[in-house]
């Protein structure tokens, strides 16, 4: 009970946006399009706040983390297909298992990977996440029921916006409180100095490996909801360039900072969206030509992003 | 005894593609012994080294030398553009906020020439300035392709050996690479080797450029992703920062390629040597020729 106590302002808040959310699109003021994307950017929200507790808090650089978003996507949506489940209480455990799927994989792949230095596990990871889309090309090899490079069709849509805040109002409290916790400080300490947390007795390995894998289960879990969101999954959905976007939001909202990944998630998912319609159809390309750059000069100038190890009181994240 | 001639014709195809990784791989190697630094827009710069050559061909009509010259200085040019601009104001960051701007790079060289006014997303048939001959061997056929391929590698190994072990610029370079402090207090001028070890590694991406359009004449402006990140885990695999283990790791990594195309299934391929990547940095995280002085 305690948990939902330390908790109780942020699900208010929750509870807030949801219904103002909800009264939107019961009045039709926001399009089912717009109900669509904003779906998708809390989707991307839980994912990448998975890969802001790897990079952000643990200091792991990942360039792979749209392969463990496909895994949980993939995971999910087998689940569902081979029990044909298709209401939400039903769908609950399947995300869960999903998501832990996910979980087991990424600690697997982290046992080895886990120990290189920086640069190298940026390889590793990329490398993996080429594996993975390789895999997923192939997999109607396997069962073809997975498509491989046709995609995976008709998954029922179960994610919904009761679904997605209430995954919203448990996993970013739990999040939370492990970054509070004595292995968030401990993560942390490794972020900032590995050696020096050796020293003082940290267990690294183990640490790097449990903040990965909850990354990880974070990210499975995203899939999930994404694979029920849109209905079809494709392995091009999960590729590098996936990867660049959980980037991109974790290094604008600021490492280590659960406000900043939320408010970036959102205005990211709301400009990629917003230049669709703003820019006329033959310019749209132009957008991987100004993220890019956008993402060197932030290099330049914030390091470290926007809003960095600060969190906001009013939602009630930050330490008590 | 088929199977045996079929195999070393395999081994001959591999070691064609090896060279190009070879030559790719050395620019990884260079870089990264220098700056520490690995370049992830190197494969781009390969691929616009195609692109230039096509255009010396095909547009310009330009004479076979000519076009490896026009070509290595475009490519040498563009590489050191990048570091000035996109590398050198990190020089103090932390390793992964130049990684990322890396990875900007990338995408930006990417995203920009795939522009309809520039080289367009397209793929494009690359023009052969000569007609493809091959000469039968005994077991193994050669094509004129692979003897330029082979022919052209060899000579800038050459070259490139007589640079960095015989001139004085070699010595500053590989100076800086075992430590750029002491180096700088001795004089060299460190930036100056920096933008040098660029545009050496990014002309000789240029000429693996050309080769990979001879050999597989088909070009597009995503074509540097895989052959970038395959040559780079050469790089890793024979050992990062030594320019020997460079080329050992991109003939193995273009033989085994080879060998998986053909004896298992052409879309594997990708997925096996990423597999070889992973394995090494857990047996060998030196690779071949690393003496373990280098962590990784």
């Amino acid at each position: 009970m305690s948990f939902f106590a330390g908790a109780r302002r942020f699900i208010v808040c929750c509870a807030i946006a949801y219904v103002l959310l909800k009264a939107l699109f019961l009045t039709g003021l926001a399009t089912q399009y717009v109900e669509q994307i904003v779906l998708y950017a809390l989707v991307m929200i839980i994912a990448s706040l998975g890969l802001n507790v790897i990079y952000g808090y643990t200091g792991q650089f990942s360039l792979g983390h749209a392969a463990f978003y496909g895994i949980g996507a993939y995971a999910s949506a087998l689940l569902t297909h081979v029990f044909a489940i298709d209401s939400v209480p039903l769908f609950l455990p399947v995300l869960l298992v999903a998501g832990l799927f996910t979980a087991a994989v990424g600690g697997l792949i982290g046992l080895p990977i886990l120990k290189l230095r920086d640069d190298f596990l940026a390889i590793a990871t990329l490398g993996f996440g080429m594996l993975v889309r390789t895999l997923l090309d192939n997999s109607d090899r396997v069962a073809d029921l997975l498509g491989g490079s046709r995609g995976f069709i008709g998954i029922p849509r179960i994610t919904s916006l009761e679904l997605v805040f209430g995954v919203m109002a448990v996993l970013i409290p739990v999040t939370r409180n492990l970054i509070f916790s004595r292995y968030g400080l401990f993560w942390q300490c490794i972020k900032d100095d590995e050696l020096a947390s050796t020293a003082f007795g940290i267990d690294t390995g183990r640490m790097k490996s449990m903040a990965f894998t909850y990354g990880c289960f974070l990210a499975g879990v995203a899939g999930g909801l994404y694979a029920h969101l849109y209905t079809f999954l494709h392995p091009s959905n999960f590729d590098f360039l996936k990867s660049v976007d959980f980037l991109i939001i974790v290094i604008v909202g600021g490492m280590g900072s659960i406000t900043g990944t939320i408010i970036a998630g959102l205005l990211w998912v709301g400009f990629i969206e917003g230049l669709r319609i703003v820019l006329p159809s033959g310019m749209l390309e132009l957008r991987w030509v100004f993220i890019p750059i956008f993402l060197i000069i932030l290099m330049m100038l914030r390091p470290y992003g926007l809003i960095h190890r600060t969190e906001s009181r009013l939602l009630g994240i930050g330490r008590k | 005894m088929e199977f045996l001639a079929y195999t070393l014709q395999q081994v001959v195809n591999g070691l064609q593609l090896g060279a190009i990784y070879a030559l790719i791989a050395l620019g990884y190697t260079m870089v990264y012994g220098v700056l520490r630094l690995i370049n992830f827009a190197h494969g781009d710069i390969f691929m616009f080294g195609a692109f230039i050559a096509y255009y010396c061909i095909a547009k310009w009509q330009l004479p076979l030398g000519l076009v490896f010259v026009v070509t290595m200085a475009s490519t040498a040019a563009l590489g050191v553009l990048v570091e000035k601009i996109a590398y050198k104001p990190l020089r103090a960051a932390p390793n992964i906020s130049v990684l990322i701007t890396a990875v900007g790079v990338s995408l930006f060289l990417e995203y920009f020439l795939s522009l309809k006014s520039i080289f367009t997303p397209n793929y494009i048939a690359f023009p052969r300035p000569f007609d493809v001959e091959a000469y039968d061997l005994g077991p193994v056929a050669l094509t004129n392709i692979q003897i330029i391929v082979f022919g052209v590698t060899a000579v800038s190994l050459l070259l490139l050996y007589l640079l960095v072990y015989r001139t004085k610029h070699g010595r500053a370079m590989r100076a800086v690479s075992h430590n750029r402090e002491t180096a700088s207090l001795m004089g060299i001028n460190v930036d100056g080797v920096i933008s040098f070890t660029f545009a050496v590694g990014t002309a000789l991406a240029g000429i693996g450029g050309i080769l990979y359009g001879f050999a597989y004449p088909q070009i597009n402006v995503f074509m540097g992703i895989m052959p970038g990140i395959k040559s780079f885990i050469a790089a890793v695999l024979g050992g990062i920062g030594l320019v020997h283990g460079a080329v050992l790791g991109g003939l193995v990594i273009g033989v085994s390629e080879v060998f998986v195309s053909a004896f298992l299934s052409s879309t594997l391929r990708d997925g096996v040597i990423f597999i070889i990547l992973i394995l090494v940095l857990l047996l060998r995280p030196m690779g071949f020729f690393g003496k373990g002085r280098d962590k990784v």
